[in-house]
């Protein structure tokens, strides 16, 4: 087993990932319900009804929950097609130096979301002060 | 109908080829693709491919037949054929050794990898552990795989990671063995697969399943071994 593909994994567990990858995903899912459900039920909905909605105590756990399950599931993911399509059996000894390059950049996208998505949830209580 | 085979005879051929043959086809009964190749070969007898029983149990004809993977002795021409044409080629994934004949090395290395063999630790038995037949019943669909590679090689994740991920075949035969009643290293066998790569490189694909001429459905024996995974490690 090839522990230095191993080492940039989440949990360096194959089960862990795949639960982690599962649960983060009916996160995202519901989330998205909540979302649209409120847009269906309130079709006239203005600034100040959303703001409400989305800095409702629930919503922002919510919501906080779902960007770290964003976060886990597309680092899962990504990792997983990089090591299937940058791999040394089919790229030859350059293969690391691409697959580090190419996580580092996921890395650089996913964290840019994870603190971008954050710091908007958590900033929109103050347009209601 | 025109049959065309892949033909790479190493330090002869520089790059592999397609070779193609003419065939004609009886009128009065079917042919097996495997006879086709026997016909022709007692013409160009170059043409290089494993066989042997002939009869779908010794597993070594396996080949890509117009795309899919199968053994030339089970596949019936009038199946495989498409526009009057028989492509035939080597397992993919696999290296070439010559013509249709591939190195199975890395194949049996990951079958190895699994101890396909039973383990028990118990005080062996006067005559012999005994079964029941509920229990011998769950092996059904597991015991009769014959190794004959069509599936592991038809899988998208055996090509992007063959001496890391298991393949359909290995994983058939590790859960045969973590299903047998009689087998008492299941925590050992769960904990050698409980990396990302061994099983959980499944995608659930099923081209395993489309290729396998024994029918049998290693997507079911891998889920299966997942939910063990799931129950022992949660």
């Amino acid at each position: 087993m090839d522990l230095v593909v191993n080492a940039t994994s989440l949990s360096r567990s194959g089960l862990s990932d795949f639960l982690l990858q599962r649960v983060s995903a009916v996160v995202l899912g519901l989330y998205a319900l909540c979302i649209v459900g409120f847009l269906i039920v309130n079709p006239d909905v203005d600034q100040i009804r959303w703001v409400q909605y989305m800095t409702s105590p629930v919503m922002l756990i919510f919501g906080t929950l779902a960007i770290l399950s964003f976060a886990v599931h597309a680092w899962i993911g990504m990792w997983t097609v990089g090591t299937d399509y940058l791999s040394e059996h089919k790229m030859g000894k350059h293969a690391s130096f691409w697959r580090l390059l190419y996580q580092v950049f996921v890395v650089v996208i996913v964290f840019t979301y994870l603190l971008f998505g954050l710091g908007i949830l958590w900033r929109l209580p103050a347009i209601l002060l | 109908m025109q049959v065309s085979i892949y033909r790479y005879i190493p330090g002869k051929d520089t790059e592999p080829r397609m070779q193609h043959y003419d065939y004609v086809l009886p009128d009065d009964r079917d042919l097996m693709v495997l006879e086709v190749l026997e016909d022709l070969k007692a013409k160009d007898p170059s043409i290089g491919y494993r066989r042997s029983c002939r009869e779908g149990v010794c597993g070594s004809d396996g080949m890509s037949i117009n795309g899919r993977n199968g053994l030339a002795c089970k596949t019936p021409v009038s199946e495989a054929i498409s526009r009057d044409k028989l492509m035939l080629r080597p397992l993919p994934g696999l290296p070439v050794i010559r013509d249709l004949i591939v190195d199975m090395s890395q194949f049996y290395r990951q079958y190895e990898r699994v101890d396909p063999f039973l383990k028990n630790d118990t005080a062996k038995p006067a005559q012999e552990r005994l079964q029941s037949q509920e229990d011998r019943k769950k092996l059904d669909g597991l015991y009769e795989c014959i190794l004959c590679a069509c599936c592991t090689t038809s899988c998208p994740s055996f090509w992007w990671n063959p001496d890391k991920f298991l393949g359909p075949a290995a994983l058939l035969q590790s859960y045969r063995f973590l299903a047998d009643s009689r087998d008492t290293a299941t925590e050992e066998r769960l904990s050698k697969l409980d990396d990302p790569f061994s099983v959980f490189r499944c995608r659930g694909v099923m081209n395993c399943v489309n290729a396998c001429p024994k029918d049998l459905n290693p997507t079911k024996a891998i889920n299966e071994i997942r939910t063990l995974l799931v129950k022992n490690g949660t």
